[in-house]
């Protein structure tokens, strides 16, 4: 952590801001952790070059457009950027663990670095956690699911996830050199302004969110074409998946949403680089007008996030009832109309700004009224249990737990939305503690579930059921643990981001909360490890029909892993549950008898080096390293250019390739009716000799 | 059997027997009109912070001593008349008339140079008599707002040289009627935005 000396007023021509002071060579944990993380670098790099991995990874997965491979990339990093937020999360739990006033003084963070910390844990969980772990899913999932063969925009898919990608580098930069944000994950003015934060930890967070988020809104217009678009025949809108459903309110919702938050940061950066009057105090700026612009980005923000979870808990609870889903027309409008509501709504986080009486009553009431449509979800779900064979897999798990631990959150979400309520309560742990019981209980749980539903499907090969089942466990036990104190610590009157405290009746809790965090990291480290055990163990939990849950949408008709071209014949679709329907009339896994050549996408280098001048134009802006800008801007915009000029960017796959491919699933479908009869004959045997 | 459905019509397989033809075109067309709707709101949030902020002077020149309504409607009518030149290009990319067509959009690009270079101009004029963008929170918003259109037009046309190089290298190819469709509808849409910001930023100061 530099002190405010190394503020560097008057840049350098060559280096701009950046001095050796810059680096935080005299703080030990950065210092640790950055000799790991080099350390760890070179091992993965090695081993690349060693194994002459190089070209594989180029080819098969840093240019692709297959829309399964770059899902499987945004998850990849979303777990790594996890593990970041979660040591964040422990960082801070251990410290105010131990930071009530005492002799031995106030806990080993200095504020400087806490803010930090608090600030990256927000930042990194909402836009490099949560938002590529469901854009990840999304994009396994939905091509498949209205049988696609890919997205609408494949280049664009591969440009947003490096985008992505760019913006996530450029955060953890700031980790060894300079500093991150400490303003809280949406830096609210003045707090964020050049005064009070001369240094570059802004400056890195704007950067990182324009880069990512421009990412973000390209994968909101490719998801609403494509799911407007690319349905196979027969596909209505009323006959799609509910997962594509709540993926497109989703997607309208980021095309929607993602231009203000683009606009919002853009003047808080001529705030900061030209000085400009926006949100400052004096000069007829107004800081005020932040809030509400961030937040008016913010709350949609939050049904980006959860909307698809929502989805994917409808597709586990229909296949795990063994049921059609209940009231599939109120969820899709139940659905839209959180849609709507999202965007009247974004008041209630500011409720003592002083609008007035009626504002207030007005945003309050209609936060209020955003809580019916997600009670008729609910009950879709509970009916589509009710009188169902419901098998409790792993997925399962996950659902059930979000259905308890979302019902409080809803409700805690209620007692905020009353603004009388919100006076007492806004700015204390009760707020944290409500949007981690829906963010965690309601959206995480939904991309675990997710995960561990359509692993197979993207994959080949289930997770462990039974580790899947400690995890959860361990997951919803943690979270109780951990958040339920930060309630009862926000009645006594405890506000947020606290580096320390005077009022000793605060530890008890606070240390409750702190074993909860352990106790989570628990599930997290038991989640890496059922990935490991899976992965060991593939061959166990083989999925060779491609059907491993006995599931109803019409993903589960292709393989796992399905091939690149998704179907070798495109669908043809009469129901929402196609593949159920297909599986009553006898005609699923039937051999078609004629293929035709496929139209594919050709992979490309663009989206990698069109996102890799973008991180060195951020790092440049960042420390006023104008030449360096300068040179990475030109060379996104040559790059971009020299692209559009590329012919031939798709091809044919001729006949005789979707064949041998085709030959091979057949095999293994045969090879999974011999083991699927052994098993039985294995039984009979069994009960025989029983009997 | 399916128990809601009822039996299928025959013959009917689960999948399609004919690979068709999909419209490649049609999807970036559209997509395209998803991103305006976007930048739509982009302009709008832009827009709103005028709204709110865009009379805070605090002792910068008010813009009444500064605009200059003879000045604006010059800008005005060079913009709108190269979404006329723009039509008129597409209408001649649509009889194939490659000479008529680089005519009309060589016609569009220099009456959006010659809007960019008044902009500009009155962009410098205006920071020399005290109404520079950190002047005031006014300013601010009136500049964000010009200029976020100001780099839209140059961004088009940028796209516009590229793409005519593009059309003189390969011809009146379908990916590039897509293309132009695509360029068509982003400098028309910037032409609406344009009318916006004469409307609200100089036409209602003199309300």
């Amino acid at each position: 952590m530099a002190s405010k000396h190394t503020v560097v007023t008057d840049p350098d021509p060559i280096f701009g801001k950046l001095t050796w002071d810059s680096f935080p060579y005299h703080d030990p944990i950065l210092v640790t952790t950055f000799i790991v993380v080099i350390i760890g670098s070179i091992g993965i790099i090695g081993s690349i070059l060693y194994f002459g991995k190089l070209k594989y990874l180029w080819k098969e997965w840093i240019t692709s457009v297959d829309h399964k491979k770059i899902g499987i990339m945004y998850i990849l990093v979303a777990f790594i950027m996890l593990l970041r937020g979660f040591s964040d999360a422990l960082l801070m739990r251990s410290q105010q663990a131990i930071a009530v006033a005492s002799e031995s003084g106030a806990g080993y963070l200095p504020p400087e670095h806490y803010d930090q910390i608090f600030t990256a844990h927000g930042v990194i969980m909402i836009f490099f956690v949560a938002m590529p772990f469901i854009v990840g899913l999304m994009n396994i999932v939905v091509p498949l699911q209205i049988g696609a063969r890919d997205v609408a925009f494949p280049f664009l898919n591969s440009l947003s996830f490096w985008l992505f990608v760019a913006g996530a580098l450029l955060l953890n930069i700031s980790l060894f050199v300079g500093e991150f944000a400490a303003t809280g994950w949406l830096a609210y003015p003045p707090l964020s302004g050049l005064e009070y934060s001369p240094w570059v930890g802004v400056d890195y967070w704007l950067w990182a969110l324009q880069i990512s988020g421009i990412g973000t809104l390209l994968t909101g217009v490719n998801f609403v074409v494509t799911i407007l678009r690319m349905r196979a025949p027969g596909m209505t809108l009323m006959k799609m998946p509910v997962f594509t459903w709540t993926s497109f309110c989703a997607n309208v919702l980021i095309v929607a949403a993602f231009p203000i938050l683009t606009v919002t940061i853009t003047l808080l950066t001529l705030d900061r680089y030209l000085g400009t009057h926006f949100f400052t105090g004096d000069m007829g700026g107004n800081q005020m007008m932040y809030v509400n612009l961030i937040w008016a980005w913010g709350h949609p923000e939050v049904y980006i996030l959860i909307l698809p979870a929502f989805g994917i808990f409808s597709e586990i609870t229909a296949t795990f009832s063994r049921k059609r889903l209940f009231g599939y027309t109120s969820l899709v409008w139940a659905t839209a109309a959180i849609m709507i509501l999202s965007f009247i709504v974004w008041l209630h986080h500011f409720f003592t700004m002083g609008a007035g009486a009626s504002v207030n009553a007005f945003f309050g009431i209609a936060t209020m009224i955003i809580s019916i449509p997600t009670g008729v979800k609910l009950f879709n779900w509970l009916f589509t249990m009710y009188k169902g064979k419901v098998e409790y897999s792993s997925p399962m798990w996950w659902t059930v737990a979000f259905f308890l631990t979302f019902a409080i959150g809803g409700m805690t979400g209620v007692m905020l939305a009353i603004p009388a309520a919100n006076f007492v309560l806004h700015n204390s742990l009760f707020l944290v503690a409500h949007f981690h019981n829906v963010i965690i209980g309601g959206a995480l749980f939904g991309y675990f579930a997710g995960l561990t539903y359509w692993f197979p499907k993207a994959t080949g090969f289930k997770l462990d059921e039974k580790l899947g089942k400690w995890a959860c466990g361990f997951w919803t036990v943690g979270f109780f643990v951990a958040f339920m104190p930060l309630y009862i610590l926000g009645f006594m009157g405890m506000t947020r981001r606290l580096n320390y405290y005077d009022n000793p009746t605060w530890n008890f809790w606070l240390l409750v909360a702190g074993a909860g965090a352990l106790i989570v990291l628990v599930g997290i480290l038991i989640q890496f490890y059922q990935i490991f055990a899976s992965i060991r163990d593939q061959r166990k939990n083989r999925d060779r029909t491609g059907d491993p849950w006995n599931a109803r949408t019409l993903e589960w008709s292709t393989s796992s892993p399905p091939p690149f071209y998704n179907f070798a014949l495109l669908p043809e679709v009469r129901d929402r549950d196609h593949w159920h329907d297909m599986k009553q009339l006898g005609l699923a896994y039937k051999k078609p008898e004629q293929y035709h050549r496929i139209h594919m996408p050709k992979n490309t280098w663009a989206g990698i080096v069109i996102s890799g001048f973008l991180l060195v134009f951020g790092f440049a802006m960042v420390w006023h390293i104008w030449w360096m800008a300068i040179a990475g801007f030109v060379g996104m915009l040559a790059s971009w250019i020299i692209y559009a000029f590329e012919r031939k960017k798709d091809y044919y796959v001729e006949i005789n390739e979707v064949e041998a491919v085709e030959a091979k699933r057949y095999q293994r479908l045969e090879r999974a009716k011999q083991l699927a009869e052994e098993a039985e004959r294995d039984a009979d045997k069994a009960t025989t000799i029983s009997v | 059997m399916n128990a809601t459905l009822g039996k299928p019509r025959p013959g009917f397989t689960g999948y399609v027997t004919e690979e068709s033809h999909h419209d490649y075109a049609g999807d970036t067309v559209f997509g395209f009109w998803v991103y305006i709707l976007s930048d739509c709101i982009l302009f709008a949030t832009l827009f709103a912070v005028y709204a709110v902020i865009g009379t805070n002077y605090v002792g910068s020149t008010d813009a009444l001593e500064l605009f200059d309504l003879g000045f604006v409607l010059g800008e005005t009518a060079l913009l709108l008349l190269s979404s006329f030149t723009f039509g008129m290009a597409m209408l001649e990319a649509n009889k194939s008339n490659m000479k008529g067509l680089i005519g009309w959009l060589g016609a569009t690009f220099v009456l959006g140079l010659a809007f960019l270079v008044m902009e500009v101009y009155e962009f410098v004029h205006f920071t020399q008599e005290g109404a520079a963008a950190w002047d005031s929170g006014a300013w601010s918003a009136f500049y964000a707002l010009i200029g976020t259109h100001g780099l839209h037009v140059f961004a088009g046309m940028i796209w516009m040289i590229v793409l005519v190089i593009m059309i003189l290298k390969e011809g009146l190819t379908g990916d590039n009627r897509t293309r132009l469709m695509c360029l068509s509808l982003f400098w028309h849409f910037l032409d609406i935005i344009w009318i916006c910001v004469f409307s609200f930023v100089y036409l209602m100061r003199f309300v």
